[in-house]
Parts: structure tokens; sequence; C-alpha cells
């Protein structure tokens, strides 16, 4: 089945803001392997010249995945077949790390949906702010739909 | 400590990382990511779309090939633009070994008006690259 093609251009407001909290940094460092210091520890945070504990580069898409892709992209009305969904690509810039203690929303724009190939593609930028309109991250994923177009 | 811009040469290699992925790593990674797609955890899911057997999750992988970067950047903040496609999957046996993922990087370019690196980067599960074009900017002192 076909995409919906007007969702093309859509933007989604934030949801309530993600909380960011120290035990969930430690516990993503943990679970990628990585013994940075500087996710775990404040003294060696602070030691590096950050406030607080900081967040590897790909703890955002804890937030991307829960305030977009799950619920963007499981609107019955876009026609996606979510079974079949595998992620296409990731792209994060950056302007500062994710830190304990933010507090984050995120802005979701579908910047493109189109089909190649026998497969959907959809292109999701998110924005992701602190509640105080500090800018964070840009994100862009593309998911596709394998076999569905 | 962040690595100084000056010191860097186009061509040098990043210095490698060899990881293992289990099926336990797997689901530690689910839980910490909130990515609980059974293909990552289920093999009867996973065959029944298609696939050998569960693969990892693409932003594991995406994961153990930033740590590379923030290694030999010195600094996790230097990073400044991040992208990879998914390409192949890596195929993690429920045998207590896992998959080896080889990750690799070395340095494509540098800007000298904002000190910033380009980094070319890979990622080898059973001898194929898993991961599209993966590059990182990184900005140094």
């Amino acid at each position: 089945m076909a995409l919906d093609q007007s969702f093309i251009g859509r933007t989604y407001p934030p949801a309530s803001p993600y909380d960011v909290g120290v035990e969930k940094i430690r516990e993503f460092a943990q679970a990628i392997g990585d013994p940075n210091p500087v996710y775990r520890d404040v003294d060696a945070a602070k030691a590096a010249g950050y406030p607080a504990v900081i967040a590897p580069p790909t703890f955002a898409i804890i937030v991307v995945n829960m305030h977009a892709i799950y619920t963007i992209l499981a609107d019955p009305s876009l026609g996606l077949d979510w079974d079949k969904v595998v992620h296409g690509d990731q792209t994060f810039a950056y302007r500062r790390p994710i830190m304990a203690g933010d507090s984050l929303v995120l802005t979701a724009t579908i910047e493109n949906i189109m089909s190649r190939a026998g497969n959907d593609f959809i292109t999701v930028r998110t924005d992701l702010d602190t509640v105080g309109g500090e800018a964070v991250l840009v994100g862009t994923t593309t998911v596709v739909a394998r076999g569905t177009a | 400590m962040t690595r100084s811009f000056a010191d860097v040469v186009v061509g040098d290699q990043l210095p490698p990382l060899t990881v293992q992925v289990t099926r336990a790593d797997l689901i530690k990674y689910a839980g910490a990511s909130l990515d609980f797609n059974p293909i990552h955890w289920s093999a009867a899911t996973a065959t029944e779309v298609g696939l050998p057997d569960v693969i990892a999750h693409g932003m594991l992988t995406m994961a153990l090939v930033a740590r590379l970067v923030t290694d030999w950047a010195g600094d996790p903040s230097a990073v400044v633009r991040y992208g990879t496609k998914f390409t192949r999957p890596v195929v993690v046996p429920d045998d207590g070994v896992g998959a080896t993922v080889e990750v690799t990087g070395r340095v494509m370019d540098k800007n000298d008006e904002d000190n910033t690196v380009r980094l070319e980067l890979t990622a080898m599960f059973a001898g194929k690259t898993v991961l599209g074009r993966p590059t990182a900017v990184v900005r140094l002192g």
C-alpha cells in the first residue's frame, strides 16, 4: 500500500519532556560497553569540563524513538506496515552533549516519503532542545519498510 | 583531554576496536535504548521476517563506532556530526560467543577554518562492512 504523501512537511510539536537521569546514562554506557568515566562519574565529568555526567553520542536515539518514531510512524493513517520496518540511516548534528539533568523536548518533522525498488522510505527530522529553548542536537532518521511499495 | 588539531595528519588511522556482541548484550541494549523490536531477541521472529537469526540493533553498532571516535578525539563533545546508513545485519547466534565486530577509522580531511576533521569509519562483521559510509566530523582543540 502506498504511503500517504500528504504527511510530507507535517510537524509534530513536543509532547512531555524527557528528563535525562544519570542512572539511565550509566545504563546506556554499560549496554554499549563504553567504559569512559565521563558517562558515569560526576567528578570525572567535571574534571573534563562538563557541569554534569554527559551521555554518549548515540544516547539521543532513546528520545527520538520514544517521542517520534514509535508515535508518528505508528499513526495508522500514514499506512506504514510496522512489521516490515528497519532502520535505514541515522545522522546526528550536535550543538552540545546531552547531560544528566537536561529536560529535553523533541519536535519532529516528516521531511520525505518515497518509494524505490519496492521499498517505502520515510525520513524524519528531530530537533532536540531543552525546555528552556537551548538547541542540543538535530537528528535525521530514515526508516525503510521492506517490500511494501 | 581533547586531541590537538595540529597533531592530526590526513590519513592517520584511529586505533582499531574489536568488540564481541552476544545475545546478552542485545538484551541489555534493548532495555537501555528502549528498542524492543523482537528481531533483536527472538530467533522465531527474526527467521519469520527472512533474517538468518537474531540481529544486533544497528544503533548498537553505531554506538561501538562512536566509541572509536570519542576515544580518539579524547572528548565526546568534540563530535559535531555523526551519521551512517545501516546496510547489512550483524547476526548474533545464541551460542554464548556471539558476533565479532571490528571497527576502524581514518582521517579523511582537515579543515583549518574551524579546526574540524572528517573521519571515515568502518564496521566489519564476517568479512563485510555492515554500515554504509559511516562518517564523523570532530572539532579538535
